[in-house]
């Protein structure tokens, strides 16, 4: 049986589609002929042109689910769409809070395994063969399903181009969210907190900057960051910090935070736990400065400087601010 | 307060793990440990527990050949007992196939929260709580960075893409944690001595009333195909710094044409 329906689960916030979704949409034209979205959110259809021109035919809209998590509810009506004989080949899941939450309920509920930290796919001829990066990224596995469908991949922001297909809007179907989701469904969002940061986006800066344990305290993260904004890039951070709560979880780079992939990435004071370099390590450069000679940082940086970042960094700092 | 820990034992990260390029099974050498991303459930569960005046914490664990190291350390931070499922037929459980497995062995300790790690690190699916929520017909909250009980209901800092939410569900509840929640304890010698007399139970699928066709490498229908290194990234010039290594840097920095 040929690969023809492939559905992406569609993100949007504050008007626009996230980035994934378009690199997803992208990837979906290039493995079937129908691509369809599933997005939820009250102001879904307005969004039906811009996911269109990235090749989705129709958008399933679940709609307004007001405080519910989407977890259960975007997966239950996922659930009722593909047992009522709608099903897709293939469903891709964008690797976020939400879609692994929607992918996981989803998998649980029509009994249908799921295939996670997708980092490429291919079609080969009835089957699609996924990738997955292992330890770090040092070893990559190529995986398949064997029963039936649809198939599930979670796959990681960035892993694809964006490209739009030009063509024209997607038509708006809505798909309700089952009435009989019990105890299941009863998690509410009392209050929504965003967490403000200055300057570019972490995922889709042009440069970063990111501190690790080895930058010794909470308040040397300040050259981190001011190192970030001479170069009008982002601050990031190794988890080993963020769980020490030097910084906010928003800064973290790695397996569980952003993956980026800037033009240049600057790795303070971080050794290179594989949780973190599965996140940074296809950076277009990296220069890294870390004390420790044999840091495994230092086996994919094209800079390593071998010293102590309370030295270089400050140094650096002065050098770029004279340059003007 | 009764309180489930879902806890995997896993090869000690420290020593990095490979898959094997014949069999494309997790290459294991040596003694499982805790996953360290567990000890912060863990440390969750005997948080709450101690706050709600009363009740345990019971581990839940799949693992092969009766592995138990793992559970002995939890146990020596306190956990009351342990449930181990142990069974060659689970060799090549995928997470739903393992969601089944912890969820039927969940349902005989009747807690009122289970508690799991976002992902686990030498795996890190992250789908396998909120598949045992759903398998369990739990509400779920992923992503706790602070967890509040109160009048049979939990409270949550959920981490999101903008920073977080304030989450609440009624219990009986799935929530996951992130690292760094609470700080784990350190067993005591007076905890280690502990655990070696404290419930274990082990049991095996057939005891959960399972069939082995719905777990293992049956169960998961799905398999790796391939196995191969990934493209090495060269590693380029290292310069020790002698007082004038940000100069390098700056030149590196020119070279690139930042806009």
């Amino acid at each position: 049986m040929p690969i023809e329906k492939i559905w992406v689960l569609a993100e949007h916030a504050d008007g626009g589609p996230s980035s994934t979704t378009l690199e997803l949409l992208t990837e979906a034209r290039s493995m079937g002929t129908t691509v369809e979205a599933v997005a939820w959110g009250p102001a879904t259809s307005e969004l039906a042109g811009t996911f269109g021109d990235y090749g989705a035919s129709t958008v399933y809209d679940v709609g307004d689910i007001g405080d519910a998590l989407p977890g259960v509810s975007v997966a239950a009506a996922a659930a009722a769409l593909i047992t009522s004989g709608n099903a897709p080949d293939v469903f891709l899941l964008p690797a976020t809070f939400d879609g692994r939450d929607i992918a996981g309920r989803l998998s649980a509920r029509l009994d249908i395994p799921v295939l996670t930290n997708v980092v490429g796919l291919a079609v080969d001829g009835d089957t699609v063969l996924s990738q997955h990066a292992n330890f770090g990224g040092t070893q990559v596995a190529t995986a398949r399903f064997t029963g039936g469908r649809p198939w599930l991949f979670v796959v990681r922001p960035k892993t694809f181009a964006a490209e739009p297909a030009g063509s024209g809007p997607a038509q708006v179907q809505a798909a309700a969210v089952p009435s009989d989701l019990g105890a299941l469904n009863t998690a509410k969002v009392l209050e929504r907190h965003v967490e403000e940061r200055t300057g570019p986006k972490l995922d889709e800066a042009a440069v970063v900057v990111a501190g690790g344990r080895g930058i010794g305290s909470a308040d040397d993260f300040a050259m981190v960051e001011e190192l970030a904004k001479l170069l009008n890039g982002a601050a990031g951070a190794t988890r080993a910090i963020v769980d020490a709560g030097w910084v906010p979880f928003s800064y973290q780079v790695g397996q569980t935070g952003k993956t980026v992939k800037p033009t240049l990435y600057i790795a303070c004071g971080i050794s290179g736990a594989t949780q973190h370099l599965v996140g940074m390590k296809d950076a277009k450069s990296i220069v890294a400065i870390n004390k420790d000679q044999d840091a495994p940082i230092f086996s994919i940086s094209d800079l390593g400087i071998v010293g102590d970042v309370h030295q270089v960094v400050p140094k650096l700092i002065e050098a770029l601010k004279a340059r003007g | 307060m009764n309180v489930v820990v879902c806890v995997k034992q896993i090869p000690d990260p420290a020593a990095p793990g490979s898959l094997d390029p014949s069999t494309h099974n997790l290459v294991r050498g040596g003694k499982l440990i805790l996953d360290d991303s567990d000890s912060y459930g863990v440390e969750m569960g005997l948080q709450l527990a101690e706050q709600a005046g009363g009740g345990e914490v019971t581990l839940v664990s799949m693992a092969p050949a009766g592995e138990t190291s793992g559970l002995r350390t939890a146990l020596a931070m306190g956990a009351a007992k342990a449930i181990l499922v142990s069974d060659d037929t689970l060799a090549g459980s995928d997470a739903l196939s393992t969601a089944k497995v912890l969820a039927k062995a969940i349902e005989r300790a009747q807690p009122d929260l289970v508690l799991a790690a976002t992902e686990s690190t030498d795996g890190y699916t992250g789908t396998l709580p909120v598949q045992l929520a759903e398998l369990l017909g739990m509400p779920s909250i992923t992503f706790a960075k602070k967890v509040l009980i109160s009048d049979g209901t939990v409270r949550v800092e959920r981490q999101t893409e903008a920073g977080y939410d304030d989450v609440e569900c009624p219990l009986p509840a799935v929530v996951t944690v992130t690292s760094g929640v609470v700080e784990p304890r350190y067993p005591s010698f007076k905890g280690i001595m502990a655990a070696k007399s404290k419930p274990l139970e082990q049991l095996a699928v057939s005891d959960l009333g399972l069939t082995s066709d719905a777990v293992g490498a049956a169960g998961a229908r799905q398999e790796v195909t391939g196995v191969s290194a990934a493209a090495d990234r060269q590693a380029g010039e290292k310069v020790v710094d002698e007082g004038d290594a940000h100069e390098h840097i700056v030149r590196f920095i020119e070279q690139l044409k930042l806009a």
